[in-house]
């Protein structure tokens, strides 16, 4: 048929706008294992990287044991956020629901503060990856999630919700200021770095076990495309459909509320990759048709990470500048961007 | 000997309810809405709901596509209880079509149709070939194919609506319900779905059931009508049986209309303040020269002391008196008045 070829969102934008983006992600992994406090020159990282010769040996160590995880860490990370914003944003029906807006990282937080902070747990050492931490953020963030399911079946106007999830989250803040206001100065410290985020907190043994849990929650929401699409239509068409409304729904915030607690737990709350990357996949397909929308996202998710992870280590003099300082400059305009053109945007409409 | 020229299909009860009470539980508390329904819908008719506001229509509407669970009764479908149906089943024998905005704005019309797909499709919901082909029919049914690669978001309001019942018709349910269809088309677009469902159910031997505040275009093309009238009582019938009982007149009871057999429409009800004779041969001058006395509250009856006789609209003769437009003519009884 003929009329494939005006189609707006043609199968030939999937691919071009994937591979650009696989290509640019490529390259920002490189450039963070080259870029740092010390300048790896490409040969070291490509020695270091396939067990080759290296000028310098504590390149091989710096690329390997440093640079590399990060690099992982904020790919996975990225893919896991973006996808967790994304899956909020079909469930609550709007666009600009996110895991740092809907409360669910403050969630995680708190749950990370109680270990830290009230039961002391693994104060100093690798903060973020250690499983108590862990333990902690999927249970705040599961409490949150609790909480807006609960709110969800009495509070139908997705924009209310929506600011449920603010107030939930400022209480979440308030707990999370009383244990700070009641602990050790050491305590304090070690949680405030905590809180500003950062990739460099996942060492090369702990990868493994963050690499399994996100590709695992990634792979499994993809799972859920079918009843994603129909969403888009409301919960009314798609029960019409056919569709578990319930099942799928309470099905969509776990797996939201797990992708973001193990990056939380990891990583700290990292604020905006969730709430923009989808909108940035969106944008550049044209598209909100969850079957490429969703790989898009995980993928740009993965770019737009190693990007502010770029960015973080080019003042090399004073180390590594925390993520949260750097998602807001890149989140802002871009949300900015939406909501004043949103009548123009066609998912909107 | 007794000729049928229906098919045998058109007389299916493909729905029917049996003392179906619909409305709200609220705890212990009932709130029924409509009560005692004997309702039937059959294969082949285009059936309008009319009544006014708040009256229960949605309600209806809810409990037998079964979202919601009557109070009372039973929805029978296809000769079995509704509540027995799984929601994959119902999903192929029910679409709705709702007015409630979407953000479905960023698929194409193609890919909104085929959502319908949906009861039929596997995991990911890839389409066969054969679901190709429903897709592509449905939107030529309702003459949206050549739209098939835009984004819904850039349609108007009229053709968006047809991409939402093309949607309901790659469902290949027998029983399509639609929630006021027409509501925020212009008169144009408002016609035109309305022949095109009543087209679906002639020819495709659906089952349409839609609710509809749009009463002229509901009187023209429904097969039958369910009239829900102010006194919350269901009244089913052949749309010129109801019209010509005077069952339209219960409506709006209390309301501050009445409805006018003749235009078939509902008009304000008339304020009358004076009558006036009118002769007038030519049936369309006549026609408006009415509406324009009844608006300035003049009634026509035989006997009236004031006489008016038109034979164009520019030669009207009032008392004696002659004028040479409609409009002089209300300036002329003013004066009188």
């Amino acid at each position: 048929m003929n009329s494939n070829h005006t189609s707006v969102n043609s199968p030939r934008r999937y691919y071009i706008v994937m591979w650009s983006m696989a290509v640019v992600m490529v390259m920002l992994f490189v450039a963070c294992l080259v870029f740092g406090s010390v300048d790896i020159p490409l040969g070291d990282v490509l020695g270091s990287l396939t067990g080759g010769e290296v000028s310098r040996a504590t390149s091989r160590v710096i690329v390997l044991e440093t640079r590399l995880p990060m690099a992982c860490t904020a790919m996975l990370a990225g893919a896991a956020l973006s996808i967790a914003g994304l899956l909020m944003q079909t469930t609550f029906d709007n666009p600009l629901a996110g895991p740092s807006i809907l409360g669910i990282s403050t969630g995680s937080s708190l749950g990370v503060a109680i270990v830290m902070l009230a039961l002391g747990g693994s104060i100093g050492g690798v903060l973020g990856s250690s499983l108590s931490a862990l333990i902690g953020a999927l249970l705040g963030a599961g409490v949150i999630m609790l909480v807006l399911l609960a709110f969800s079946s009495i509070v139908k106007n997705s924009v209310m919700l929506l600011i449920i999830g603010i107030m939930v989250s400022h209480l979440a803040s308030s707990a999370i200021s009383l244990l700070n206001f009641f602990s050790t100065q050491e305590g304090v410290h070690s949680y405030v770095i905590w809180g500003l985020g950062n990739f460099s907190g996942v060492t090369l043994e702990r990868l493994p076990i963050f690499a399994i849990l996100v590709i695992a929650s990634v792979l499994l929401s993809m799972m859920l495309v079918k009843p994603l699409n129909a969403l888009l239509l409301g919960a009314r068409y798609a029960e019409n459909l056919g569709v578990n409304i319930r099942g799928t729904r309470n099905r969509l915030l776990v797996l939201s509320g797990i992708l973001t607690a193990v990056v939380t737990a990891f990583c700290g709350p990292i604020g905006f990759i969730g709430l923009i990357v989808p909108h940035i996949a969106r944008l550049s397909l044209r598209s909100s048709n969850h079957i490429v929308l969703l790989p898009a996202t995980a993928l740009a998710g993965a770019v737009v990470a190693l990007l502010c992870t770029l960015i973080s280590v080019v003042p090399s003099a004073s180390g590594i500048i925390p993520i949260n300082a750097i998602t807001p400059i890149i989140g802002v305009p871009i949300i900015i961007y939406i909501i004043v053109n949103r009548k123009r945007i066609a998912y909107f409409n | 000997m007794l000729i049928s020229t229906k098919p045998m299909a058109a007389v299916n009860d493909i729905l029917s309810t049996q003392n179906l009470a619909v409305g709200y539980r609220n705890g212990k508390q009932e709130n029924c809405v409509l009560c005692d329904l004997q309702l039937t819908l059959r294969q082949g008719e285009l059936v309008c709901l009319l009544g006014s506001n708040g009256i229960g229509k949605s309600t209806l509407l809810r409990t037998l596509s079964g979202v919601q669970r009557p109070l009372s009764g039973t929805v029978m479908l296809n000769g079995r209880d509704l509540a027995d149906y799984t929601k994959r089943q119902l999903s192929q024998l029910i679409s709705i079509v709702y007015t409630d905005r979407t953000l479905a704005g960023a698929l194409t019309v193609r890919e909104l149709v085929s959502l319908g797909r949906h009861p039929y499709t596997g995991f990911f919901g890839r389409l066969d070939s054969e679901d190709e082909q429903v897709v592509a029919d449905a939107m030529i049914t309702m003459g949206i194919a050549h739209k098939a690669g835009c984004h819904v978001a850039t349609l108007s309001d009229g053709e968006r609506q047809k991409a939402m019942i093309a949607r309901a018709l790659a469902q290949e349910t027998p029983i399509i319900l639609l929630d006021e269809p027409t509501a925020f088309l212009d008169v144009a677009s408002r016609i035109e779905t309305m022949k095109c469902l009543h087209r679906l159910a002639v020819e495709k031997n659906k089952a349409i059931l839609l609710s509809s505040h749009d009463v002229s275009q509901s009187l023209a093309l429904a097969n039958r009508l369910w009239l829900l009238r102010s006194d919350r009582k269901m009244v089913q019938g052949v749309t010129e049986d109801l019209v010509l009982g005077g069952q339209l007149d219960r409506l709006f009871d209390g309301r501050q209309v009445q409805f006018d057999s003749m235009v078939g429409d509902f008009v304000a009800l008339a304020d009358v303040r004076q009558s006036v004779a009118l002769d007038c041969a030519d049936e369309l001058l006549r026609h408006w020269i009415v509406n324009a006395l009844a608006r300035e509250g003049y009634v026509v009856a035989t006997d009236a002391a004031i006489k008016i006789t038109a034979t164009s609209s520019t030669v009207i003769v009032v008392d004696n008196k002659a004028v040479n437009s409609i409009s002089a003519m209300i300036g002329y009884l003013s004066t009188m008045a």
